[in-house]
């Protein structure tokens, strides 16, 4: 029980866990008969990580986390995220089979097509709805009080101080990136990203009914998104996050005095000491401000050459080698293509700089202390 | 039976009889103009003249109805919106946003006031929604709902989302209890990082006139946010009236919006014609 527990422990560390969500996403939409029409399949990934909380929650470790009121709604939102991108992409996945032999798609059955009175079809529909939330609502709130800590301090810092669990995924993003990034820039694009969708997408199969192979990178990237770089990380920055923002597996306790090693390393140290062996380009302190901004240069160029030849010359790079960009670019025009390609290449930052960091501990590409500019 | 009890029957009636008149009275004929409707043209005047029905068309298409396509999401959302209004407006009246008073006033909600389940059901109904919201996004992703002719509804449905999640940031700063102030502390730190606008954002130090700074510590984004250089009592007053006044107010407009627009753009999307069928 020990080992499978501290197996368990291992494999929740981020760099394992997220992998492990990554693998499970795509195994998940490549393996989406077998998921969706195997009844033994489909039961078991819906019921497995009901069991799971059910058997972890004899740890007592586990269960400390687990009963905090306000972490009941998120365990609840896991499964109900992935009952219903399962329920999708089952009648996703009927509906290609229809598309595939030529019939109509299940929503555009003759008989689905027949127009029926609101009431009393629609109004009792949601009248069930609203007396079956009610009641959710009413037992929820008898069984589980909300919480009321102690009288609010601003002496006493509880460690770990966290924001609410919405925005957990947030705070877990700290880790690899900047407050400016994290806590500004990132969660403005998100919301720009989500704004921009209908522009970009100009694929006009796929509307009004679930499919997946009509639509296969738009709900792939969407899904990547929402269940890996949002839902996840709020799941690992409730349950696995602990004193100092460390990591704690499910069955570990939280010791406040977990020391981690900071071993974090920047781009600029990596070339200068490790490739060149030679200490940092440095300006005299008195030195006039073109002569400081040349030695910041020369110190960072490889991290400033790396990202504006990923977010600048890369989209035009794609178009030039690559045939399916190319029939895109012609497809969405200058402008939808340069905006599109960097929305995608924000969101590919998250990857990118995770790998980075658990691979080679790379901590920042450009680091700018002077103008609190770290990248 | 007795003759007793016979005649104490006739006197009070059966509960049919009871009813039968009730729906006779100008009381009850001023609230129900027509009755249980049966036939589609009583149906159809129900839904037409009902000002709560009325956001509904009168007719849709039965694939447009059916739960395992649109999850109610929305209309869950919408009823917890409802709640959480209904329970915050009870809230709010054993309620006061003083640091002398809020946290006490918490105790005597958990105490003393009949009802005692209104904080509860405020606090599991937001959590609730949150999660109802981001379901119905991705409902209304998976389906394809915000290709055309729903772009737009689309863009109003993500600024709906963000200020979910405003209402549930404000109203956890409420309780006054440590949970509220260090959430509320961590999130807010952040806007100091806001690039330009915060004291220790990037590019902070240009913002300056000759040697006098323009922002700091005193002036920069998370002072705006807070009222003050941390989480105190002008925070939780900003953070009270945004709660129940400054985003309800933007959010009911939008949420108009979002609805008048379903039904300007076709109704809930379904295949062909470019889901443009319903009504």
């Amino acid at each position: 029980m020990e080992t499978i527990k501290h197996v368990i422990n291992t494999l929740f560390a981020p760099q394992y866990l997220v992998t492990l969500v990554i693998i499970g996403l795509f195994l998940f939409y490549r393996y989406r008969r077998v998921v969706t029409q195997n009844k033994l399949v489909a039961y078991s990934i819906l019921a497995a990580p009901v069991v799971f909380f059910a058997v972890s929650t004899l740890d007592p470790n586990f269960w400390v986390q687990f009963k905090r009121p306000d972490n009941v709604p998120i365990a609840g939102m896991m499964l109900l995220v992935l009952f219903f991108t399962w329920l999708a992409l089952k009648k996703a996945v009927q509906n290609d089979d229809r598309i595939r032999d030529g019939r109509p798609v299940a929503e555009a059955e003759p008989e689905e097509e027949e127009k029926v009175f609101i009431w009393p079809d629609l109004v009792y529909t949601e009248l069930i709805c609203l007396l079956l939330v009610s009641i959710l609502l009413t037992v929820w709130s008898i069984v589980i009080p909300a919480p009321l800590e102690e009288p609010a301090n601003p002496q006493l810092t509880p460690n770990p101080s966290k924001a609410p669990w919405y925005f957990l995924g947030l705070q877990e993003i700290l880790v690899y990136f900047d407050p400016w990034l994290a806590g500004v820039v990132i969660p403005t694009f998100i919301v720009i990203g989500l704004m921009a969708i209908p522009y970009i997408d100009t694929n006009p199969k796929g509307n009004g009914y679930y499919t997946f192979e009509e639509r296969r990178s738009e709900i792939l990237l969407f899904q990547f998104g929402f269940i890996v770089l949002w839902v996840t990380l709020i799941v690992l920055g409730t349950f696995l996050r602990g004193p100092n923002w460390n990591f704690f597996g499910p069955f570990e306790t939280w010791d406040p005095h977990k020391v981690e090693a900071l071993k974090n390393v920047n781009l600029s140290d990596y070339y200068y000491y490790w490739l060149l062996d030679q200490p940092k380009p440095e300006a005299p302190p008195d030195a006039d401000v073109i002569t400081q901004l040349w030695a910041i240069f020369r110190r960072e160029f490889v991290g400033i050459f790396l990202v504006l030849g990923y977010f600048l010359a890369l989209p035009p790079a794609l178009v030039i080698f690559s045939k399916f960009f190319r029939k895109m670019f012609i497809k969405m025009g200058f402008m939808r293509y340069m905006v599109m390609t960097f929305l995608l290449l924000s969101m590919g930052l998250f990857p990118i700089k995770m790998i980075a960091r658990w691979t080679v501990n790379l901590k920042y590409f450009i680091s700018i202390p002077e103008w609190l500019l770290n990248f | 039976m007795s003759g007793f009890g016979q005649r104490l029957k006739d006197k009070i009636g059966s509960p049919s009889q009871w009813f039968g008149d009730l729906t006779r009275t100008p009381v009850w004929k001023s609230l129900f103009r027509h009755k249980l409707p049966t036939d589609p043209k009583n149906r159809a005047l129900v839904v037409l003249t009902n000002v709560f029905l009325h956001l509904h068309p009168l007719r849709m298409r039965k694939q447009g109805m059916r739960i395992s396509y649109t999850w109610c999401m929305g209309g869950i959302s919408f009823f917890l919106f409802l709640s959480l209004t209904v329970t915050g407006i009870l809230l709010m009246f054993y309620y006061r946003p003083t640091a002398q008073h809020a946290y006490p006033d918490m105790l005597d909600l958990m105490e003393s006031a009949s009802l005692g389940l209104m904080r509860e059901m405020h606090r599991w109904a937001a959590h609730l929604m949150i999660i109802t919201v981001w379901l119905h996004m991705l409902r209304v992703f998976l389906t394809g709902s915000y290709k055309p002719p729903r772009e737009f509804n689309w863009v109003v449905g993500v600024l709906l989302m963000v200020l979910t999640l405003l209402f549930s940031f404000t109203g956890y700063l409420l309780p006054w209890d440590q949970l509220a102030m260090w959430a509320v502390t961590v999130g807010s730190n952040m806007a100091r990082a806001t690039p330009l606008m915060g004291v220790e954002g990037p590019g902070a130090q240009l913002m300056a006139i000759g040697d006098v700074p323009l922002i700091t510590a005193g002036s920069d984004m998370r002072f705006v946010l807070l009222a003050g250089r941390f989480v105190g009592e002008g925070a939780l007053l900003r953070f009270y009236v945004l709660h129940c006044l400054g985003i309800p107010f933007i959010f009911v407009i939008l949420l108009s919006t979002h609805f008048w627009r379903v039904r300007r753009d076709g109704g809930i999307s379904g295949p062909g014609k470019g889901g443009r069928l319903a009504l």
